[in-house]
């Protein structure tokens, strides 16, 4: 007699948890056939807003997290999704992707974290500078997060896009709150439990699921939200989100490429527009 | 009591070498041009109200010349070698350094700043500003590694009033060693000494279109910030129009770099050099009349030395003379224009009104111009307009704290994020608060410091980019 599946159920992931969307709404993703792979949240702009406090609230520690923690971590992240790398192949080939095409986006996925989990004790002396001023004063610009950073993660790729994203982000001492692709919402979840087993402390990385075109503009102009990153093409929504994020003067990042798998798709400059400049003098003579 | 015993003869700087032409015209494609429509204004001597000169008025139509001369010359300018344009701002920067002492009267007469200040500080820094980009004209490959650069195109650059031509050096000068050709706009109360400056752009034999100049008053800034042909806009003013800019060019391909607004925090601490301290706190808010984006408008002073500081700042404010910007001894001259004015005693009164305690030593302000004498409130808290707004003048907000987290809370607690000073002897203490105060440029033991090399900018609504040094590059490129 053959076994029952168990099937997931699929929820947000806030501040380290799973709850459901606080507005009870869910949307269905359906296989090319147009049978149910899953009903996903739909998370509401309530969500989106408690999330805000929640990721504002973890930044401080994680932003004066040592370097070398935030790299380790990094790096655990990828040692868990190599340790499930079947499982995400499995949840990639359901979302409608070729198998070879699935394996190679998640080996992708797991060396990308590797890759910025070794600038994380690098990128600051790579952008950072002693100043030579004219007068008697020691000067010095060092980089800092610029905060919670809003992101609408890339449509394809799901997976590999979505680490494109967050991990330049979180390297650099960021909390983020993230929507996933939404027609391929499943890799994100299943990626929130990756999270959730690195020591990646609750709230610095808070998942959404839901419709972009809901959810977009609440991003762009939340007030205590200090960079928005929109991945996609949409000119009007490009538009919408810079008129939305002069409200705070949000910082906006916009990529309008599809594909994530060339060398070109990580560098430290992800890293670096997430950042802000200090620049810091005193006095040299007594 | 300091006022009797300490008494100064006028030492007024020379105005005879200064020549000041009675009209000028925009500067576009290499020409002084008329303005289309014929429209000129008055520039008026703040610290008299007299006329100095009548400026022509950029229209739609002007704006619309000088943007297709800069794209005209883009080509050619973008393509030349960095090592030229690096020479052409070299010369920029010698030519500034040769007529230095007539640009810094002129920027005294225009604006109302004490010579002290444009002669040591403005002047100095605008020539220093140039030489320093002229430089990385050739070298740009060795601040972007692993990647090309290119320039932006066109830049459309609006500067403000408080330092006019050294705001002129720090939107040129980068834009120019990077590739790109330049509408600048000055600010409609200072317009003389940029206009000055095109004669030295003249004269250094720039390709005409490179640089154009154009004034006017707020809607000569909005055709620049509209043109469909503008790349880039870099702005330095206040938040509100800061904000009005990002929106503006929403689903446009231009780039932006936005200065703005500042509420800058100064901390005391009760184991700071005190004296040095209240220097520090003078210079930080009574430095150029407190029309310093990243003035130390707010003062936070630990509970247990606040009685010292606030008599030993009342004491120094005594001496500070408030008179004629020309003359050597003024350490305050005159407000930039009636209606900045206006705006500062309004912020006075709302400080009253709202349960404020003020001071102002006892000073004999001219009768002629717009004066304000230095002043400070007492009495106030986080949610005091004044406490929370930017004046823009010679007013000081000053709380008292008991902890450090306490302080942080505070002086973080505000929209702006540009500027922040702290003073304390304790090495530890200046590293945990520099790290924590969320600010673009932090001076411990020391404020109001400024160098080409040192990146300046803001966090959250003080705006985005950086000006000056290496960092302030990255404004003015593209990337392949």
């Amino acid at each position: 007699m053959s076994r029952l599946d168990i099937h997931k159920t699929y929820k947000l992931y806030i501040g380290g948890k799973f709850p459901r969307t606080e507005s009870g709404r869910y949307y269905a993703v359906k296989n090319k056939q147009g049978s149910l792979i899953a009903n996903m949240c739909l998370a509401s702009r309530k969500d989106f807003r408690n999330a805000v406090v929640i990721a504002r609230k973890a930044q401080t520690s994680w932003g004066n997290a040592s370097a070398l923690n935030k790299g380790q971590i990094l790096y655990r992240i990828a040692e868990m999704l190599e340790s499930r790398k079947e499982q995400f192949i499995a949840e990639l080939i359901t979302q409608g992707e070729e198998a070879a095409k699935a394996k190679n986006e998640v080996d992708l996925a797991i060396d990308r974290l590797v890759y910025y989990a070794g600038w994380s004790d690098k990128y600051q002396q790579i952008f950072s500078a002693v100043n030579p001023v004219a007068s008697s004063h020691f000067n010095f610009s060092n980089l800092e997060p610029v905060g919670v950073v809003a992101i609408v993660a890339p449509e394809e790729q799901s997976l590999l896009g979505l680490i494109s994203m967050i991990a330049p982000a979180i390297v650099g001492g960021n909390s983020i709150i993230v929507l996933a692709s939404e027609s391929k919402p499943l890799t994100a979840i299943s990626f929130a439990e990756v999270l959730n087993s690195s020591d990646v402390p609750a709230g610095v990385v808070n998942i959404l699921t839901g419709k972009r075109a809901e959810l977009t503009s609440q991003m762009a102009s939340h007030m205590d939200v200090n960079t928005i990153v929109y991945c996609g093409k949409d000119a009007a929504v490009i538009k919408n989100i810079n008129e939305l994020a002069s409200n705070n003067l949000k910082r906006t990042i916009f990529y309008k490429k599809n594909d994530w798998t060339s060398e070109e798709s990580q560098s430290p400059y992800f890293i670096e527009k997430m950042q802000e400049v200090k620049t810091t003098w005193h006095p040299t003579e007594i | 009591m300091f006022k009797s015993s300490w008494t100064y003869h006028e030492a007024p700087e020379s105005t005879d070498h200064i020549q000041i032409k009675e009209q000028y015209e925009l500067y576009i494609n290499g020409a002084f041009t008329k303005p289309v429509e014929g429209k000129y204004f008055d520039t008026i001597n703040p610290s008299n109200n007299q006329k100095i000169a009548s400026i022509a008025e950029a229209s739609k139509k002007d704006v619309d010349k000088a943007v297709k001369a800069a794209k005209k010359a883009f080509k050619g300018w973008a393509a030349l070698s960095g090592k030229e344009r690096g020479k052409y701002i070299f010369r920029i920067a010698r030519l500034i350094q040769e007529r230095a002492r007539e640009f810094a009267v002129i920027e005294s007469l225009d604006g109302g700043k004490p010579i002290r200040e444009s002669r040591d500080i403005d002047i100095p820094l605008a020539a220093n500003h140039f030489f320093y980009y002229a430089g990385w004209a050739d070298k740009l490959a060795y601040a972007f590694p692993n990647r090309k650069v290119k320039p932006v195109g066109v830049a459309g650059q609006i500067i403000p009033w408080n330092f006019p031509l050294l705001m002129a050096a720090w939107k040129l000068a980068p834009a120019l060693a990077t590739g790109n050709t330049v509408v600048l706009k000055p600010a409609e109360t200072t317009p003389l000494t940029a206009l000055k400056l095109a004669e030295i752009i003249h004269d250094s034999g720039l390709p005409k279109g490179v640089v154009n100049i154009v004034t006017g008053a707020g809607a000569t800034g909005a055709e620049i910030v509209n043109h469909p042909e503008v790349d880039k806009i870099a702005f330095t003013g206040s938040t509100g129009v800061g904000k009005y800019i990002q929106n503006a060019i929403a689903g446009t391909h231009k780039k932006v770099t936005l200065e703005l607004g500042g509420k800058g925090a100064n901390i005391i601490f009760e184991d700071a050099a005190i004296d040095q301290a209240v220097e520090g706190i003078i210079n930080a808010i009574f430095f150029n009349q407190g029309h310093v984006c990243c003035a130390g408008s707010r003062l936070f002073v630990q509970e247990s030395v606040a009685n010292v500081v606030i008599q030993k700042l009342k004491d120094r404010m005594e001496t500070l003379i408030v008179g004629d910007p020309l003359d050597k001894n003024t350490d305050i001259g005159a407000i930039n224009s009636k209606k900045q004015l206006q705006t500062i005693e309004n912020y006075i009164k709302i400080g009253l009104n709202e349960g404020g305690e003020i001071y102002q030593p006892n000073c004999n302000l001219p009768k002629k111009g717009n004066w304000c004498a230095p002043t400070l409130f007492l009495n106030v808290s986080q949610s005091h307009r004044i406490v929370q707004e930017e004046i823009f003048g010679p007013v000081l907000a000053i709380q008292t704290f008991r902890t450090i987290d306490e302080v942080i809370e505070k002086a973080n607690n505000t929209p702006y994020g540009l500027s922040a000073g702290v003073w304390t002897q304790t090495g530890s203490k200046i590293f945990h608060l520099t790290q924590k105060l969320n600010a673009g440029v932090i001076w411990a033991n020391t404020f109001n410091k400024f160098d080409a090399t040192s990146p300046f900018g803001g966090y959250k609504e003080s705006g985005f980019g950086r000006e000056g040094g290496l960092h302030g590059l990255s404004s003015y490129v593209t990337f392949d």
